[in-house]
């Protein structure tokens, strides 16, 4: 896959658990992007890359230079890990083209965003966007108090009233049924953050009337552990095993199988792969029902233990 | 290679329009064997052979004043052939300068731009186009981004907004349709814009093509072949026209169908706008006449067996019904099976 070079110029520490990055390139100028985007950063990660999306928080109009901030996962298999102890000012790193699975809708009369702690980062270019061309927004921010909420300062500086925040340590949560019942028609709403805040968002929109086509949403999707279990390509019978820490596009990747991919998270369907013989335990929410006996997602499914899986590869 | 243009020819009325040996020599013949049938034929577009129309993203041949004069003259009678939903100006500013830098890397000769932040300087040899302007700021140019660059590049286009998990035809200039209407076609999503096209539904092929679309990533562009048939080389043939071209195609006769038909090929081109997010879609035209085609006897051989062998509704859809079976007489000399068992 075609990568960018870029070279680190700036880290800051924004909350004990969140870290901004400042990437220049190397040369020229970077693509520009429209906001949503995010870009794929390959990071060392002991012998191997790991390879993780982050939304790009910088303005859309600006060339010169990406930003993304990254929240240290405890838990994490590597990627936020890496991202905070590996990287320093000055290291040179490859990222894929900016990508778009989040982005605003042309026809929203209105935009409601609701960003939970590290779920702001697509906002942020939305905000930059939306105030470019002076369309109609609102934001709602609910983070964690001295750790997850990022850019709070910065927003309110920015955003005045149209910032509402809600500080958990202060006891401040979002009424999520009262923001939706007060939009108007021609409203769409976005929601990024984890998985229990767009569960939440999504099910009162649900019940509130919302057509699906007007609520958005973008999951931090890392791929969850599972079983390890093994793969068989079918054109060139070479076999591969799959450990229980790693996802199924990862070890194809380290193995050097040439595959594309995107979103790395089940939503965008870049990576889709035909099987021909074994189970799959999917997790994606892109396969239709009847393409599941015939596709796998293998950034976020895997196969079973009993039998290995074998690819159309 | 740099591109030596012709002087002012016509698309229209006495339809002066001619192909050099050297533009014959690199015309897209789009048959990789004897027979036709529709596919999901996209391609990356990597630059191709020096010369070739492939060498650069976008092909300025010796026909672009011609087809220029040709735009200009179709948007004075009939300004509604460029049309841009309001939500589409980003895609315009992205189109424009797509066009601009590629056009200035690939043929400095004939375009020139330089930049200052926002302040653009834009330099036309061809059409003795001198131009400053504010990149962002619709105003200090004459149209809209879209319409002024566009006016200035061969070939339709348009921009697809991507939503709703496709593609919407929200803003185009199209002068030159094979048969197609941009103000019919406005805000139609992709299916719907190709719910004509008989036989391809059935073959799934619109369902991988928009599916494959949705991805299309920055800095990856696809394009594909396409063609059809005109009679006399007329770029216009749209719907909002059809008055003028409709009956031509009952003036072909054994006598003058080397002449006055033409095989008319589209090279398409999709490719991501870093900006907008949305899907630019160019169609770039090349017509040749049979009597110039021939000059390439295996191409004057294949057509002959695609053309003798095209299912009923792909030739009645592309409107072939009238002359086809004319042009497929006329062919059979080119094609040494044919020619053979007429001798026997």
């Amino acid at each position: 896959m075609q990568t960018l070079s870029v070279k680190v110029a700036d880290i800051r520490q924004i909350t004990p658990l969140i870290r901004e990055f400042t990437f220049v390139p190397t040369s020229g100028e970077l693509p520009g992007f429209s906001a949503g985007s995010h870009v794929v950063v390959e990071v060392p990660a002991g012998e191997r890359k790991q390879r993780n999306p982050y939304s790009l928080l910088s303005d859309p109009r600006d060339r010169t230079q990406y930003r993304i901030a990254v929240r240290r996962l405890d838990e994490s298999r590597g990627g936020s890990q890496a991202m905070h102890a590996n990287v320093d000012v000055g290291d040179h790193l490859e990222l894929a083209s900016p990508r778009n699975f989040f982005p605003l809708h042309s026809q929203a009369r209105h935009h409601v965003l609701i960003a939970g702690g590290i779920g702001i980062t697509p906002f942020m270019s939305y905000v930059a966007e939306l105030q470019a061309h002076g369309a109609s927004f609102e934001l709602h921010y609910a983070y964690r108090g001295g750790l997850t909420g990022a850019f709070v300062e910065h927003l309110r500086e920015r955003l005045g009233a149209k910032l509402h925040t809600y500080d958990s340590e202060a006891g401040e949560k979002v009424d999520i049924a009262t923001v939706l019942r007060e939009q108007r028609l021609g409203a769409h709403l976005y929601t990024c953050g984890p998985a229990s805040l767009l569960e939440a968002v999504r099910e009162q929109a649900s019940a509130l009337g919302w057509p699906a086509g007007r609520v958005h949403w973008e999951e931090f999707a890392a791929p969850e552990p599972g079983v390890p279990f093994s793969v068989e390509l079918a054109k060139s019978g070479r076999r591969i095993d799959v450990p229980g820490d790693r996802s199924l596009l990862e070890t194809l990747e380290d193995a050097g199988v040439d595959i594309d991919s995107g979103c790395r998270g089940g939503v965008c369907g870049a990576c889709k792969t035909r099987y021909v013989e074994g189970q799959v335990e999917h997790r994606d929410e892109f396969l239709a029902e009847d393409e599941r006996g015939t596709y796998v997602m293998p950034c976020v499914s895997r196969g079973c233990a009993e039998r290995p899986l074998l690819l159309d590869l | 290679m740099a591109v030596t243009l012709n002087p002012v020819q016509t698309y229209r009325d006495d339809f002066t329009f001619r192909n050099s040996p050297e533009a014959i020599r690199r015309f897209p013949f789009p048959f990789d064997r004897d027979e036709y049938m529709y596919s999901v034929n996209i391609e990356p577009a990597t630059p191709g052979e020096p010369g070739s129309i492939y060498e650069h993203m976008f092909d300025v041949d010796e026909h672009y004043r011609t087809e220029m004069v040709e735009r200009a003259k179709v948007l004075e009678e009939d300004p509604r052939r460029c049309l841009l939903m309001p939500h589409m100006e980003q895609a315009g500013w992205d189109l424009l300068e797509l066009i601009m830098t590629n056009l200035s890397h690939d043929y400095p000769e004939l375009f020139s731009l330089s930049r200052d932040g926002d302040r653009w300087h834009w330099r036309n040899q061809a059409l003795d186009i001198d131009q400053t302007f504010t990149f962002g700021d619709a105003s200090t140019l004459p149209q809209e981004p879209m319409e002024y660059i566009t006016r200035q590049m061969q070939g339709d286009f348009c921009l697809l907004d991507q939503r709703d998990g496709d593609l919407f035809m929200d803003a185009g200039m199209v002068t030159g349709p094979a048969d197609w209407s941009m103000a019919f076609d406005a805000g139609m999503g992709f299916k719907e814009w190709h719910a004509p096209v008989p036989v391809a539904h059935e073959l799934g092929v619109f369902e991988r093509a928009l599916s494959f679309l949705l991805n299309l990533q920055i800095g990856h562009p696809v394009r594909r072949l396409n063609w059809t048939m005109t009679v006399n080389p007329r770029l216009d043939t749209s719907p909002e026209t059809f008055h003028r071209w409709g009956y031509e195609n009952g003036i072909v006769t054994p006598e003058n169908v080397a002449q006055v038909l033409n095989l008319r090929v589209e090279l398409q081109l999709l490719a991501r706008l870093p900006r907008s997010n949305a899907i630019v879609f160019s169609i770039r035209t090349y017509l040749i006449s049979l009597e110039e085609l021939v000059t390439n006897r295996d191409w004057a051989c294949r057509l002959h067996r695609v053309l003798r062998d095209l299912p009923e509704e792909l030739s009645d859809y592309k409107g072939l019904s009238d002359y086809r079976q004319t042009a497929v007489d006329w062919l059979a000399q080119f094609d040494p099976e044919a020619s053979a068992s007429r001798a026997g």
